[in-house]
């Protein structure tokens, strides 16, 4: 726990911490558009940017290795809407095809890189599966300030994201700008997944979005409070996720960060209160005793009145 | 006065051109049922409309003037199975939500807000289920939240897709007065309907499509026995026992 002392380290912590709520956010609007699997193929295809910034650049400075990252994840978020629209390809099928073969080309150029005059120095590798503590200070300010940036647009937009994601259609005749929102959607998204690859990594950093807000579900039943749940888990499953990880030298922050996150999704499946496995139960046992001597008459749905014209 | 006003519009769906040569007019203050067979455009036509689908050809004009400059006056209701009705939200939330072109961007409903939404959801009789889950409302129930939602829009123009659809008895009642109370305030409404019985006592207009206008005007002149069948085609027969000529027969 020596690390614990060092102020790189807490600096470190808060910003695993606030890329948990920006993941946790993002992924609840994920998981309303059913796009989950959307993270995990836009972090796949961040990898080729990440290494070919670094070929071009030849050194690992975070901000030009984000920035190769949003663009090939944005080209690849492209790819996926292009074989959806002009094609009779699936949704599913186009992200898996998308996820694996920039994932692909992704790791080839990694070996390239490898062979580079100090590319095996480099640490590239920890962006697989994320590596926490190879994080400097300047890498940690840019993380924390692009979370900021994911957080605040997720809850100054919260009216707009409700109303994109219930009833897009009704929306547009309402005038809201339905193709920009989406749009400022991806471009969030890709931003909390490339801010995460360092710390978490390419093959995890989906389920840091898509673990929490599906946690959050068994137990609320408003958007607002799945937002807020779902920020909660994230963010603590990525501070808590950072700090096992430092107990050992060299230990990868990404497993333990999702481990954490789906120790909480165990919690809420069995204990959530609306829909967890026990209440549901219990509720089931009650329902069970209280019909057995007489029938219940059934429930038409009828309001409770109707008003006459 | 004319509230709105369709030339020549064409529209595609996938690779069908499924209207074509659509041109109608509907005055100002009018109940209009918009009826076809299944695939006859009816809710392509309301989207071309409004912008939500792609038109291939022509022009919309509303009370005189293009789409952008009255969207505030025009209310939709989609279909019901439309939306995914198990989104986490209460029947007040979803209504306030036709306040948003309202209250504006990045601002949050106020009081005065929620209240103007709880007193549309009185309207229709849904007072007592604000607070419900629309997961917990039943299909009519949902139904009167989408209508309550559009009410609070205060638009001068309605456009409801099918709103009669799968609802019980006292659902399609509360609903019917509804429109009945709009048109006597002087509202234009225009409804996509699919049950031929009802048309005659609930719309003074009637527009019949199948890919284009086939006929159109007062219901008493327009809803006919030979236009409705010319309407609908070949494959339906109508047969003249019970109630007028409401009961069509599939050969």
């Amino acid at each position: 726990m020596a690390i614990l002392l060092s102020s790189n380290a807490q600096w470190v912590l808060v910003s695993t911490f606030l890329l948990g709520i920006a993941a946790g956010l993002i992924g609840t609007l994920s998981y309303w558009k059913q796009q989950s699997l959307m993270s995990d193929a836009l972090a796949h295809a961040a990898l080729p940017g990440i290494v070919l910034a670094f070929i071009v650049l030849r050194e690992k400075n975070l901000l030009v290795l984000i920035i190769g990252a949003t663009i090939s994840g944005l080209i690849g978020a492209f790819c996926i809407q292009w074989i959806r629209s002009f094609s009779r390809i699936k949704d599913d099928a186009a992200m898996g095809m998308i996820l694996s073969v920039f994932f692909g080309l992704g790791i080839m150029l990694l070996t390239i890189a490898n062979r580079l005059p100090g590319g095996n120095q480099s640490g590239l590798e920890s962006f697989i599966f994320g590596q926490a503590a190879a994080m400097v200070k300047q890498d940690v300010y840019i993380m924390s300030l692009l979370a900021l940036v994911v957080i605040l647009a997720v809850v100054l937009l919260f009216k707009e994201w409700k109303l994109l994601l219930f009833d897009p259609a009704f929306g547009q005749g309402l005038g809201l700008p339905i193709r920009f929102l989406n749009g400022f959607y991806t471009v969030l998204l890709v931003l909390a997944v490339v801010i995460g690859l360092q710390a978490v990594g390419v093959i995890l950093i989906a389920a840091l979005l898509i673990i929490p807000p599906v946690s959050a579900r068994y137990w609320t039943h408003s958007f607002k409070g799945m937002l807020v749940l779902s920020a909660l888990f994230g963010g603590f499953s990525g501070a808590v996720g950072t700090l096992i990880s430092a107990m050992g030298s060299g230990w990868p922050t990404g497993p333990f960060i999702i481990v954490t996150a789906a120790c909480l999704f165990l919690t809420s499946l069995i204990f959530g209160l609306e829909k967890g496995l026990l209440v549901q139960y219990l509720l089931h046992r009650r329902q069970k005793r209280s019909v057995s001597p007489k029938p219940i008459p059934p429930d038409w749905g009828m309001p409770p009145k109707v008003r006459e014209g | 006065m004319v509230a709105l006003s369709v030339k020549d519009l064409a529209a595609a769906y996938r690779k069908n051109v499924v209207l074509h040569d659509v041109s109608f007019e509907i005055k100002a203050g009018t109940l209009t049922g918009i009826v076809g067979p299944n695939g006859a455009g009816k809710s392509t036509l309301i989207k071309s409309l409004l912008g939500l689908h792609p038109i291939l050809s022509g022009s919309v004009s509303f009370f005189g003037s293009p789409l952008e400059k009255v969207k505030k006056r025009i209310g939709y209701v989609p279909q019901r199975g439309s939306v995914d009705w198990d989104f986490p939200t209460d029947a007040l939330d979803v209504v306030t939500m036709g306040l948003y072109g309202q209250i504006g961007w990045l601002k949050w409903p106020s009081k005065r807000h929620r209240q103007k939404a709880l007193e549309a959801l009185d309207k229709m009789g849904m007072a007592d289920y604000a607070q419900r889950q629309i997961s917990q409302l039943s299909g009519g129930q949902q139904q009167r939240v989408f209508l309550a939602r559009a009410l609070v829009q205060d638009a001068d123009l309605y456009f409801m897709d099918e709103p009669l659809a799968g609802v019980d008895a006292a659902t399609e009642k509360a609903i019917m007065i509804t429109l009945q109370e709009l048109k006597a305030k002087g509202k234009t409404v225009l409804v996509v309907h699919h049950d031929l019985e009802t048309v005659e006592d609930y719309f003074d207009h009637v527009l019949l499509l199948n890919r284009t206008v086939i006929a159109h005007g007062k219901t008493e002149e327009v809803f006919t026995p030979e236009l409705i069948a010319k309407t609908y085609g070949g494959r339906l027969k109508l047969t003249k026992e019970g109630m007028g000529y409401g009961h069509l027969v599939k050969q």
